[in-house]
């Protein structure tokens, strides 16, 4: 189960993840994004803090917008991750694909670095 | 066999009861005009006086058996058709009387014509033939009148049944009774007549046709019934005449009381039903909806669509309250949305739909109320419309509102809340059906899966070898398991020549048939790149290049690549995002994870991957144990929801560092049930253990 909230702050999107992402929750977490593609946000900042885990499903959902977040100039960053969740993302490969920050200044700070 | 025999044994019975009534029949008549002639003459008559009476009891009771057999056991007979049976038989008998009445004419004043024996003989006929339709009548009001039985009006009507008996048999002896006795009689008779009468509940049943019908039977009744009674009434007048020694109607009550019965519950009838006539239209309209909500609530048992459903809804609710146009938008179980119209076009409906929302009317139309809305009042400022009511319903399916149902009239204040309820009570019961049809196409679905899911376990199966490569340098065993829903786990080798061996470990991201289908893809492209002695690192560029056509957008394939060089005694190994290799060295205590840089197969669709990629080297000495595995075994949950992980692994190898193949890998499995406390673990996993010989 997971919950996802969308809020804006300093002119960026930050989608909260909280819970866990397994095949069918990837689903949610696929529109969240979606929606703030379509919506025409340039930074979006996903917050980690409280993700307990994330399958594979999960994994694809962030690397499926990664060429569609470079085409249309959209800086990515996510924070916050859990030293578990972080490690599956490295085992991956998918650490060095994503940025990835500690907490949400250094987030927004690099989403604003990588925008201009 | 026994309905035929039972149908034999009636059809014999109603000839038996007909053939008993003409023979009482002939015998009354004979000894009637017997008595008569005799009378006339001045003779002692042969016969005695009580013969004529005892045959017209004997001849009334085996007639009317004849007609209880015919007509009260008769089920398929209906209302009109009991009313026809009754109107039938005073045809005849009246066609019978008249052609007598002919033959009197033809005959004019000749002495036959006026002869007091030969009146007799044609006035008994008619009686004959009056008793007849009155006691088909008399079986034809029974049933009426017990179209709807209790126990109390049964008892009334046997009770009803015993008195015209008694009164047979008071005739047949002859008697006077005492006056006062005879009002008390006939005032108890009078009130059970009322009481029989009053009973007009199948009246309700006929519809405005049958209504029209029955009234024009029943007049045509009324009019054999006088003519019956002036003909017999003036031919006994004409014998009495002569002599009161014949049997006369008019001493005989039974007659007389069988009449008035069949003439009141007529008149009780023919006026109840004249009254009934205007609301025959509403009772019909009711049965019509009864009908209509039966359709909608079986039109899933027929096998019909949700199409058909809407259909239904939306004609039977059109129907039911008269409307003038309606429609029905509905969103349908993929998002898709669709229309149905009844004399509207769409655009009107839009138009409507417009104006609504431009007076900003929170009503249904805005699907998200679930209430029933009347919209009237928003409707008469819409000038260019020729609707002036409107109202609306929501369709509720999963307690999640799918649509709306609008219905219309050209008039204003079209709408009761009669009709309102109606209609409601059809869109529930609507959303109900398609609840129903959304369930069993999901159970549908679900079994369809399962069998999907099922193949798709036996190709996954097929797809791992069922022999690995060995060499006398080393030897190897896996281990696969796979959960309910099919993974992607797949591990295979394959010898590239004398000295080499390739080796490879990979999970495909998502589940079911695609994942199994990726992972023949896996296979395909193992065998046959590894064969090209290609370098890790440019294998894994290959599938990924080659992958990348056929994967989902969001699908990957994790996979580690090994070349095991037994002359040189290096293992040359790429890693793509799957779990890092655990390694253990000959005389160590413990082992480690090769963690190396590497991105999935799928993960950078184009050029660039070559820079996530890499080939590592390491030398091998004999005793070394190298342990290759997905994520299903690191993330086996115990039942506190701990994973086994990095440590439980490294540390299970660490305790059979000297153990065959077999047994490291055993052992491994060993510990990992141990830990989560069940073989059922929620995912595939696969372990591949390597060791190198002395």
């Amino acid at each position: 189960m997971v919950q996802i909230k969308r809020l804006q702050e300093g002119g960026a999107d930050i989608i909260a993840v909280i819970g866990e992402i397994d095949a069918s929750s990837s689903i949610d977490l696929d529109l969240a994004i979606a929606k703030s593609v379509g919506e025409g946000a340039k930074k979006i900042l996903v917050d980690c803090s409280a993700l307990e885990y994330i399958s594979s499903a999960g994994l694809g959902v962030f690397m499926s917008y990664i060429e569609e977040l470079r085409d249309k100039n959209i800086q990515m960053v996510l924070f916050g991750l859990k030293e578990k969740v972080v490690n599956t993302f490295e085992i991956l490969g998918l650490a060095s694909l994503l940025h990835i920050r500690e907490n949400k200044s250094e987030a927004l700070k690099l989403a604003n670095e990588l925008s201009v | 066999m026994i309905t035929i025999a039972t149908v034999f044994k009636s059809k014999t019975l109603i000839r038996l009861a007909f053939l008993g009534s003409a023979i009482a029949w002939v015998i009354l008549l004979f000894s009637d005009i017997t008595l008569l002639f005799s009378t006339m003459q001045g003779l002692q008559p042969d016969v005695p006086e009580w013969l004529p009476r005892l045959m017209l009891t004997v001849f009334v009771i085996s007639l009317f058996y004849y007609y209880r057999l015919r007509i009260e056991l008769d089920d398929s007979l209906n209302f009109t058709d009991l009313l026809w049976k009754v109107f039938a038989t005073g045809l005849i008998t009246t066609v019978v009387s008249l052609t007598f009445r002919l033959l009197m004419f033809l005959l004019g004043h000749t002495s036959l014509a006026t002869n007091v024996v030969f009146t007799d003989f044609i006035y008994q006929i008619n009686l004959a033939l009056l008793v007849n339709f009155l006691l088909a009548a008399l079986v034809c009001w029974k049933r009426l009148i017990l179209y709807h039985k209790s126990k109390w009006l049964l008892r009334t009507w046997l009770a009803f049944d015993i008195i015209l008996l008694t009164i047979l048999v008071y005739d047949m002896l002859g008697t006077l009774m005492p006056e006062s006795l005879r009002i008390v009689f006939n005032l108890i008779l009078g009130v059970m007549l009322l009481v029989l009468s009053a009973n007009m509940r199948w009246v309700a049943y006929l519809n405005f046709k049958q209504k029209w019908t029955s009234l024009l039977l029943l007049l045509l009744v009324f009019f054999y019934l006088a003519y019956f009674f002036y003909t017999v009434g003036s031919g006994a007048e004409m014998i009495a005449k002569a002599t009161t020694n014949f049997l006369d109607f008019r001493n005989h009550l039974f007659i007389i009381l069988l009449a008035l019965f069949i003439v009141v519950y007529g008149i009780f009838s023919f006026l109840v039903i004249l009254f009934n006539l205007p609301t025959s239209s509403v009772f019909e309209q009711k049965l019509e909806e009864v009908v209509n909500y039966q359709r909608i609530s079986q039109s899933i048992q027929t096998e019909q669509d949700e199409e058909s459903v809407y259909n239904i809804l939306l004609e039977s609710s059109v129907s039911s309250v008269f409307a003038d146009a309606a429609w029905l938008e509905i969103t349908g179980a993929n998002n898709e949305q669709k229309i149905f119209t009844y004399h509207i076009t769409e655009q009107e409906t839009k138009n409507i739909r417009e104006h609504l929302e431009k007076n900003q009317v929170k009503g249904i139309l805005d699907v998200g109320s679930e209430k029933t809305k009347n919209l009237s009042k928003y409707l008469s400022s819409l000038k260019s419309s020729r609707f002036r009511s409107i109202l609306a319903f929501p369709i509720v399916v999963k307690e999640e509102n799918i649509g709306t149902l609008a219905l219309l009239k050209e008039l204003p204040e079209g709408f009761n809340k009669e009709m309102t309820r109606i209609v409601s009570t059809f869109a529930n019961q609507a959303g109900i059906s398609i609840e129903n049809f959304r369930l069993l196409e999901e159970a549908f679905q679900h079994a369809r899966y399962k069998e999907e899911l099922k193949i798709a376990k036996t190709v996954q199966q097929s797809l791992l070898p069922t022999k690995l490569e060995q060499d006398h340098d080393f030897e190897v065993v896996a281990f696969s398991a796979s959960a309910d829903e099919v993974g992607g786990d797949y591990y295979d080798t394959l010898r590239i020549d004398e000295h080499k061996v390739a080796l490879i470990i990979a999970d495909v991201s998502g589940k079911g048939t695609t994942a199994a289908f990726h992972m023949s893809q896996m296979k395909g492209i193992f065998h046959s790149l590894a064969q090209q002695q290609l370098d890790p690192r440019e294998f894994m560029q290959r599938a990924n290049k080659a992958l990348i056509y056929c994967l989902e957008r969001n699908s990957f394939i994790s996979a580690s690549f090994f070349v095991i060089d037994t002359t040189q005694k290096k293992i040359r190994y790429s890693r793509a995002g799957h779990c890092p290799v655990l390694y253990l060295r000959a005389g160590q205590s413990n082992s480690y994870y090769l963690k190396d840089k590497g991105a999935a197969l799928g993960m950078v669709r184009n050029s660039e991957y070559g820079n996530y990629i890499e080939t590592n080297e390491i030398s091998y000495q004999s005793g070394d144990i190298m342990v290759l595995y997905t994520d299903g075994i690191t993330e086996a949950q115990n039942g506190k929801g701990d994973e086994f992980g990095y440590e439980h692994l490294a540390s299970a190898l660490n305790e059979v560092s000297t153990a065959s193949a077999k047994e490291i890998g055993d052992h491994i499995i060993k510990r990992l049930y141990e830990f989560t406390g069940t073989q059922n673990i929620n995912d595939d996993y696969t372990s591949m253990t390597v060791k190198f010989k002395a």
